[in-house]
């Protein structure tokens, strides 16, 4: 059997499964799950919030961006991961007690304004719209390598397949679905990661391989790898770095901002108790770290394996010859997500890092330029090809890859439409709108959202982790910080409130429009998107942190300027505290 | 809850003390040890390179996780001492 068709089954397999756990939920009855003060077991939706959360980020691109920045890539392990403790302390619990359906809905309520919520709509938009551009960017990579298509292509049919996947909207709402997508895509995770673990260390679990000997050469693999892409100019991959600010900034910025995105706090309302949120949340990060966990082991080995493939006979030896490229090579090269120009007409595939300092070597060696352009999105995905594994596994990885940006995908997609069609229209402009007009006008907001995300995801503004990380800081930079002082503060009031997002969606919008261009248009960028332009080094994926601080001073500032919350308010703020008497569980 | 009682107020203040040493304890290993404190680290080796950037990849990850299953069992021991426990 061919790859192609081994990828179709698995992909399609994986689907079929999804459909008929959606129609055998359907059939029983959604209430079976949500049985009355029942709820999900917090179990159970550690898993659906794992399958929720890892999105195109995690699964496809992540591991990509560690390998290329080894040390200083690791913000995204914490990054991801730490905001689950915030979620676990500061929010969910309180939120769950309060017991209202979406975010806006608390935002609104606690602030005793419709304009809070409203704002908090346009933030829950900028920051979802921004998230599904780096789901789009990362499925049409997955979509053009397995249907052996140009990547432009392949983006336009994810935009389809992830359309048609969230107006069957109910799939997504059902727990069992979300606990099947997650073992499809663990599995995918992980299976080949342990067996090149097994084959580069000996040691079938890759979290311990990372730090254990490389078998081939008796060094410990680490240190191998560091010796390897020092000897061809690349920075080691283990040491320290300088800009401990900005890493810092960074890492902040993805933990509050996994603590403020509402898909992910809208799952605790599933639960059927307060005590149940706090365990969800942990339930959720142990899933999410056996990811977690692998992916750094992912991304050095793989690292490692790219380099011995292109020099097998070690880096002082002459680099491999175009024409024995291995097969996975030519495949992503339809694509185009793999270039080689041969600049110094040698047939040979110079990779390395052309740098000033090691200009004297390259030239000695008769080297005129790296000649292998790897885009980063694709390591996870060419992973098992590198490592020449069998075609069953490389189908594996296909539908884990897309399991994991489809999910993400059309959950977000359902956000933005209910976030305008319930909180916006309803809320707002025209409350008495008919059942049928808040349907189409969520069809509709889901269509132009697609539509502007695969636009903007053709030229994305980074790869799919960073842009994803982007949509962190805004989330981080708005919603986080009105969430929290609804929760710990009784004086923050509406206007406070309403003028610390604002402030810190503008602070941070501006900031990363400069770099990134207006509204992410490739061109539209005011300076360069470079360390020496950065404000005191500050990364636009970093800015987040400081629009959270802007929006919590902003909104004490203000506060105490203006009149106290009246007090049914701060008897509500006292009544999500305490979690006797919470309602039951939300159907999600 | 009718508001401001002695309890009410104890409660809250048991678990902003434990929010607060459980944070402490989140950001020494991921803003301390893995990033800020890691030249102080460095003399500890594992595996081929240090301490610190064992923080960074997994050792922060495993921390955060003992963190929070650490506050769900201590804060419903809590909720339970104050009666403010679901049934």
């Amino acid at each position: 059997m061919s790859q192609f068709a081994i990828n179709i089954l698995f992909v399609g397999g994986s689907f079929l499964l999804y459909i008929l756990i959606a129609i055998w939920a359907k059939a029983g009855s959604t209430k079976d799950f949500y049985v009355a003060g029942g709820g999900v077991h917090p179990v159970t939706n550690g898993m659906a919030i794992g399958a929720d959360w890892m999105s195109a980020a995690s699964f496809i691109s992540m591991a990509g961006l560690i390998a290329a920045g080894g040390y200083a890539n690791s913000t995204f392990l914490m990054g991801w991961t730490g905001g689950y403790v915030l979620l676990a302390m500061l929010l969910a619990p309180y939120l769950r007690k309060f017991g209202k359906f979406t975010v806006p809905e608390f935002i609104g309520d606690r602030f005793y304004s419709k304009n809070a919520r409203l704002v908090a709509v346009i933030c829950l938009i900028v920051a979802s719209v921004t998230y599904v551009i780096g789901q789009m960017a990362g499925a049409g990579v997955a979509f053009s390598r397995f249907l052996e298509v140009d990547s432009t292509l392949g983006l336009i049919i994810a935009a389809v397949v992830v359309f048609m996947y969230a107006v069957m909207g109910g799939m997504k709402g059902i727990t069992y679905t979300q606990v099947a997508q997650y073992c499809v895509l663990i599995i995918a995770y992980t299976i080949p990661a342990v067996f090149i673990s097994l084959q580069l260390t000996g040691n079938p679990l890759p979290p311990l391989g990372l730090f254990s000997t490389h078998a081939d050469s008796g060094m410990p693999i680490l240190e191998k790898l560091n010796q390897v892409i020092t000897d061809l100019g690349f920075n080691s991959y283990t040491a320290d770095i300088d800009n401990k600010l900005n890493m810092v900034l960074f890492t902040l910025s993805l933990m509050i901002g996994t603590a403020g995105l509402p898909h992910v706090i809208i799952r605790f309302f599933t639960v059927p108790k307060v005590a149940d949120a706090r365990w969800s949340a942990g339930w959720a990060l142990v899933f999410i770290a056996l990811l977690y966990l692998t992916a750094p082991a992912v991304a050095s080995m793989a690292r490692l394996n790219l380099m011995t493939t292109i020099y097998p006979d070690g880096t002082d030896a002459a680099p491999i010859l175009y024409e024995e490229r291995p097969n996975w090579v030519k495949e992503w090269e339809v694509t185009g997500l793999i270039q080689f120009e041969d600049k110094n007409n040698d047939g040979r595939i110079q990779h390395y890092n052309a740098s000033e300092s090691f200009q004297p070597e390259a030239e000695a060696r008769g080297w005129a330029g790296n000649e292998l352009t790897v885009n980063r999105d694709i390591l996870v995905l060419a992973n098992p090809e590198i490592a020449n594994l069998p075609g069953w596994v490389i189908g594996l990885i296909a539908a884990g890859g897309l399991a994991a940006a489809l999910s993400t995908a059309a959950g977000l997609l359902l956000a933005i439409s209910s976030a305008v069609s319930h909180d916006l229209i309803k809320g707002s402009i025209n409350p008495n709108i008919t059942e049928k007009g808040e349907l189409l006008a969520a069809r509709i907001s889901m269509a132009v959202a697609i539509v502007v995300a695969t636009w903007l995801g053709a030229n994305p503004p980074g790869f799919a982790a960073q842009v994803v990380a982007l949509a962190f800081g805004i989330a981080a930079a708005s919603l986080f910080p009105a969430l929290m002082m609804g929760i710990f503060s009784k004086r923050v009031n509406n206007t406070g409130a309403i003028a610390g997002m604002l402030c810190g969606l503008a602070f941070t919008l501006v900031y990363i429009f400069v770099y990134k261009g207006w509204l992410f248009i490739p061109g539209t960028n005011n300076l360069p998107d470079t360390p020496e332009n950065w404000v005191l080094g500050i990364s636009p994926l970093s800015i987040g942190a400081v629009g959270a601080i802007v929006n919590f001073a902003v909104a004490f500032v203000v506060s105490n300027a203006t009149e106290e919350p009246p007090v049914e308010i701060q008897e509500l703020v006292e009544s999500v505290r305490y979690p006797r008497g919470a309602g039951q569980a939300q159907d999600h | 809850m009718s508001g401001h009682s002695y309890d009410a107020e104890n409660y809250w203040k048991a678990n902003l003390r434990l929010i607060f040493g459980s944070l402490i304890v989140w950001a020494l290993v991921s803003y301390g040890c893995a990033i800020l404190l890691r030249p102080m680290l460095a003399g500890i080796s594992v595996g081929g390179t240090d301490l610190g950037f064992w923080f960074a990849q997994q050792g922060s990850i495993l921390t955060f996780i003992a963190l929070i299953f650490h506050y769900a069992w201590r804060m419903n021991k809590i909720d339970e001492k104050f009666g403010v426990h679901e049934e």
